[in-house]
């Protein structure tokens, strides 16, 4: 836990326990206002964190999505929203290294190494029925010059980012499904802010609506199609180190509940209490989504050079159970922790406060709704074996 | 390679005319083209696999359940030829 990763000033490079104590820190202040959690950000940025995933040829951590998802974890017992903005931020950057496929998307790695600027997402867009993989907007042809806009009813930490990637249609002859992923920079990507962002939990991610409005040239669209970019990256990325985030807010709730057991035990040495049943049980649950996490992490990364193996629908099934089994037990979990803690957890004040975790749990099954995801498997469950 | 006789081709472009949602007609579309290039969505391409397997009586295993197999026509005629070999 106390990495340092190479960065060019090593001599002011922050630890990883360093990060987590800016987390812990700030982390009540950034859900009381919803604020962006700056402080954190910038540690994470001092650690090296945000280039973790980068390929160390191109200056970055080189840290396998496994690592991520260990980072990820730690990072969501503090403050589930600085978690949420690196994994976030993740998926996007894997997304280039994988299929940007070009010298300039070569580039632009080495700068997002060396200047660690956060990077969002633009995916979602009104008229669509939520379904990421179609477009509405397209792409606009100028010779090298391209221009997008796009009417975005979510961009995470969109106000704090350098860059937002895009998905559009190919251009605007292009049916809604054949889709690329541009990288757009500001100040060539402006983006005038539709709503406001003052939710239950997650507050700190800052994800009201944009209109984006980009300019860029040719070479910013990666090489990809985004089909494939989403299927092969960016979801199983994302859906596992959400729920590696979501794992870290499991992990804080479970240990204020074992403190609230092990205060009860100490009150009567040689008896133990009954909450240390519910303890035992709540340990049941945690280990389920341990389990879950790093175990599609491993998957991942044992095909995670085979486009087939992860263009295949089964591979689109287990990622998207993923989502839906961390989520669910992480709200299972927390709400086992408050009963455990009692009046201590149910309390605002103290140190064995529930009411973040709890509020921060639930987003999990509401922001990229657990219910639309079902609704793309019950699809595939016509056609798919499970065998 | 296994092929299919042309009247099984004609019921694959059937499927997919009826299924594939398609912004253009099948019958416009080259045998090697990419579907999904074509405009074939991912959910109307689950649509057109259950449809292959009612139209062709047979059951596509997991590991033919990929891009690739549904990527083209000639693609689709070749993996329902392995199936009903």
């Amino acid at each position: 836990m106390t990495t340092v990763y190479d960065t060019d000033n090593s001599a002011d490079a922050l630890t990883v326990s360093d990060v987590l104590a800016v987390l812990r820190e700030h982390a009540d202040s950034v859900d009381r206002d919803a604020r962006f959690p700056a402080e954190s950000v910038e540690a994470m940025r001092s650690a090296g964190m945000l280039a973790a995933g980068i390929p160390t040829e191109f200056g970055g951590g080189g840290h396998s999505l496994s690592e991520l998802a260990r980072t990820a974890r730690a990072l969501g017992a503090e403050c589930a929203s600085s978690a949420m903005i690196f994994v976030m931020h993740q998926s996007q950057v894997l997304s280039i290294v994988r299929h940007g496929k070009s010298d300039a998307m070569a580039a632009l790695l080495r700068r997002l190494a060396a200047e660690q600027p956060l990077v969002a997402s633009a995916t979602t867009e009104i008229n669509i029925g939520g379904d990421v993989r179609t477009s509405s907007c397209a792409v606009e042809y100028d010779g090298e010059h391209i221009s997008l806009s796009k009417t975005a009813p979510v961009i995470s930490y969109g106000d704090y980012a350098e860059f937002v990637l895009a998905t559009a249609r190919r251009s605007q002859d292009s049916p809604p499904s054949d889709q690329v992923l541009v990288v757009c920079e500001k100040p060539n990507v402006v983006l005038t802010r539709t709503g406001e962002w003052d939710t239950l939990g997650f507050r700190g991610t800052c994800s009201p609506g944009f209109q984006l409005e980009a300019t860029a040239t040719t070479s910013n669209i990666l090489g990809d199609n985004y089909g494939d970019i989403s299927s092969q990256t960016m979801l199983p990325a994302a859906h596992i180190l959400w729920g590696s985030a979501w794992l870290g807010i499991a992990d804080a709730a479970v240990a204020k509940a074992r403190k609230s057991v092990r205060k009860a035990a100490s009150r009567t040495p040689g008896l133990t209490p009954p909450s240390a049943l519910r303890l035992a049980e709540l340990y049941v649950v945690h280990e389920q989504l341990v389990d879950t996490v790093f175990g599609a992490a491993a998957k991942y990364e044992a095909i995670a050079d085979s486009p087939e193996e992860l263009g295949a629908i089964g591979f689109a099934v287990k990622i998207n159970n993923v989502k839906v089994t961390a989520s669910t037990l992480v709200i299972d979990i927390v709400g086992k922790a408050l009963q455990i803690c009692g009046i201590s957890g149910y309390r605002q004040d103290g140190d064995l406060s529930i009411g973040r975790h709890l509020r921060d749990a639930h987003g999990s099954a509401i922001m990229v709704s657990n219910e639309r995801i079902l609704g793309h498997n019950s699809q595939l469950a016509l056609v798919y074996k499970g065998k | 390679m296994e092929t299919l006789n042309s009247e099984d081709s004609a019921r694959v472009r059937d499927v997919l005319e009826k299924f594939g949602k398609l912004p253009v007609p099948v019958a416009e579309i080259d045998a090697s083209a990419d579907l999904y290039d074509s405009g074939l969505t991912s959910h109307a391409s689950v649509n057109v696999m259950i449809a292959l397997e009612d139209e062709f009586d047979v059951e596509f295993p997991d590991a033919m359940l990929q891009k690739s197999t549904f990527g083209s026509i000639d693609a689709i005629t070749s993996a329902i030829a392995r199936l009903t070999d």
